[in-house]
């Protein structure tokens, strides 16, 4: 049976993870690669990096620390942040990554998933999606959230949205919760249920995570095939041995 | 000695197999150079993407004959795996034909996550050195949307929505679907097995 997973994200901003907290305020967790292989030997199922300040600024992911990833880590990873052609996602792919993902360049112009499904195929095509609820009830899609002075709201709603990256070629979506993201009290659940009712692909609910007991919540009522969080694992409040050992306990199938 | 080469076909995940190999201390040589591959110990087929260029890639670097006339250990892995085969549906493709199999896409029904993405069991169904010291309770990682169905080359395999193979073989031709140099000590252990070989 498929395993749920559990992906810790790694904010890479100058060579160092940072964190955020509603991605703003960053400081520095540490070194990329120490964190990489504390991570994987933790059983992290897979981890995703997110060159956070690459897509506002129009700058390319750094190959270099990619392949000293790739070298040093036996899990699958993907990099996130600052690819907007088939050359970034093939500089990124041959430096080591398992997979790209593109959240703002997407928006910019959709015909990028395709164009990067086409070249490299869907499974390592990763459409991000960071999405609020407006005061009309409905969720939206936001862009360039890696710049607080920079984002941006769109009309576009984000299950529409979901659907329209699928049918262009993404292979697995992260939907970003904003608004339960970084508050530590349980991931948005309404939100991805609603969202898992219109992916065929595997889902990643990202945003909220404090507890353990957020991960059970989430696998069990929005059925999502991987969880992320950052701050949680960062600050060493939920370890991922003891996470796993509970999810187990709880009838929930996870690689140990 | 021990001369293991990575064929170059243009595939992304040949720089993760080849540090996955550094891992094990062995510096597995990238080359679409027939004689060099022809000379290697153990021969490894990695690949990424589609069946059809991945099979026009070989014929680009004039590398079907040179592979399906090789004696030594083949691996391949995830499509390199499919590209063994006779033929795949992707693409409606003529394969390598070294391993008596068709590969087919995951049916398309609701509940049934397509690609299959993630930690999954391999379940190990006769005896093989490649797939020894596998484990009940192992885990390797997928990450695909075509698979080969369970036939008399399968050596373990996994279920989503149905059995399919996880690991086959056909004489000294070998395939893993999952990503060995993704799936830690597990992946560790069945590379080793294949150098071992």
């Amino acid at each position: 049976m498929l395993s749920r997973r559990i992906v810790p994200c790694l904010d890479v901003r100058d060579g160092q993870v940072v964190k955020g907290v509603r991605f703003r305020d960053h400081v520095v967790v540490g070194g990329i690669v120490d964190l990489a292989l504390r991570y994987r030997d933790e059983g992290a199922d897979e981890l995703v990096f997110y060159g956070i300040t690459a897509s506002p600024e129009g700058r390319r992911v750094d190959r270099d620390w990619v392949e000293r990833v790739a070298r040093q880590i036996d899990i699958p990873f993907c990099v996130a942040g600052g690819i907007r052609s088939v050359d970034d996602a093939r500089e990124v792919l041959h430096a080591g990554a398992d997979k790209v993902s593109i959240n703002s360049p997407a928006l910019e112009r959709p015909a990028l998933i395709g164009e990067i499904a086409d070249a490299f195929g869907v499974q390592c095509v990763v459409v991000g999606v960071d999405s609020l609820r407006d005061e009309d009830g409905q969720w939206r899609v936001r862009q360039y959230t890696g710049d607080p002075s920079k984002t941006r709201a769109l009309r576009k709603r984000t299950l529409d949205w979901l659907v329209e990256a699928q049918s262009l070629g993404a292979g697995e979506i992260v939907l970003n919760c904003m608004g339960t993201d970084g508050v530590r009290r349980g991931y948005d659940i309404e939100q991805l249920r609603a969202a898992r009712a219109l992916c065929r692909v595997p889902l990643v609910a990202s945003g909220g995570a404090g507890t353990a007991a957020h991960f059970t919540e989430v696998f069990e009522q929005a059925d999502v095939d991987a969880a992320l969080a950052a701050s949680v694992f960062h600050s060493g409040e939920i370890a991922i041995p003891a996470l796993k050992r509970e999810l187990r306990a709880q009838g929930i199938e996870v690689r140990v | 000695m021990k001369r293991v080469v990575l064929v170059d076909a243009g595939g992304t995940n040949i720089g993760s197999v080849r540090y996955a190999l550094q891992r094990l201390g062995t510096d597995a040589e990238l080359t679409a150079d027939a004689a060099r591959i022809r000379s290697a110990s153990h021969v490894i087929l990695p690949g990424v993407g589609a069946a059809a260029p991945g099979m026009r890639r070989l014929r680009d670097a004039g590398l079907i004959d040179v592979l399906r006339q090789l004696s030594q250990p083949v691996l391949g892995v995830c499509l390199g795996m499919q590209l063994l085969c006779d033929y795949s549906d992707e693409g409606d493709t003529e394969c390598l034909g070294v391993i008596p199999a068709t590969v087919h896409r995951f049916e398309d029904r609701p509940g049934l996550r397509v690609p299959h993405m993630g930690w999954n069991h391999i379940r190990r169904d006769s005896a093989h050195a490649l797939t020894e010291g596998l484990g009940d309770d192992d885990t390797a990682y997928f990450v695909h949307s075509y698979a080969v169905p369970v036939g008399a080359y399968t050596l373990a395999s996994t279920e989503h929505g149905g059995l399919f193979s996880a690991v086959i073989a056909a004489d000294n031709f070998m395939g893993m679907q999952f990503h060995p140099e993704r799936s830690a000590g597990v992946g560790a252990r069945l590379l080793r097995n294949f150098l071992s070989l």
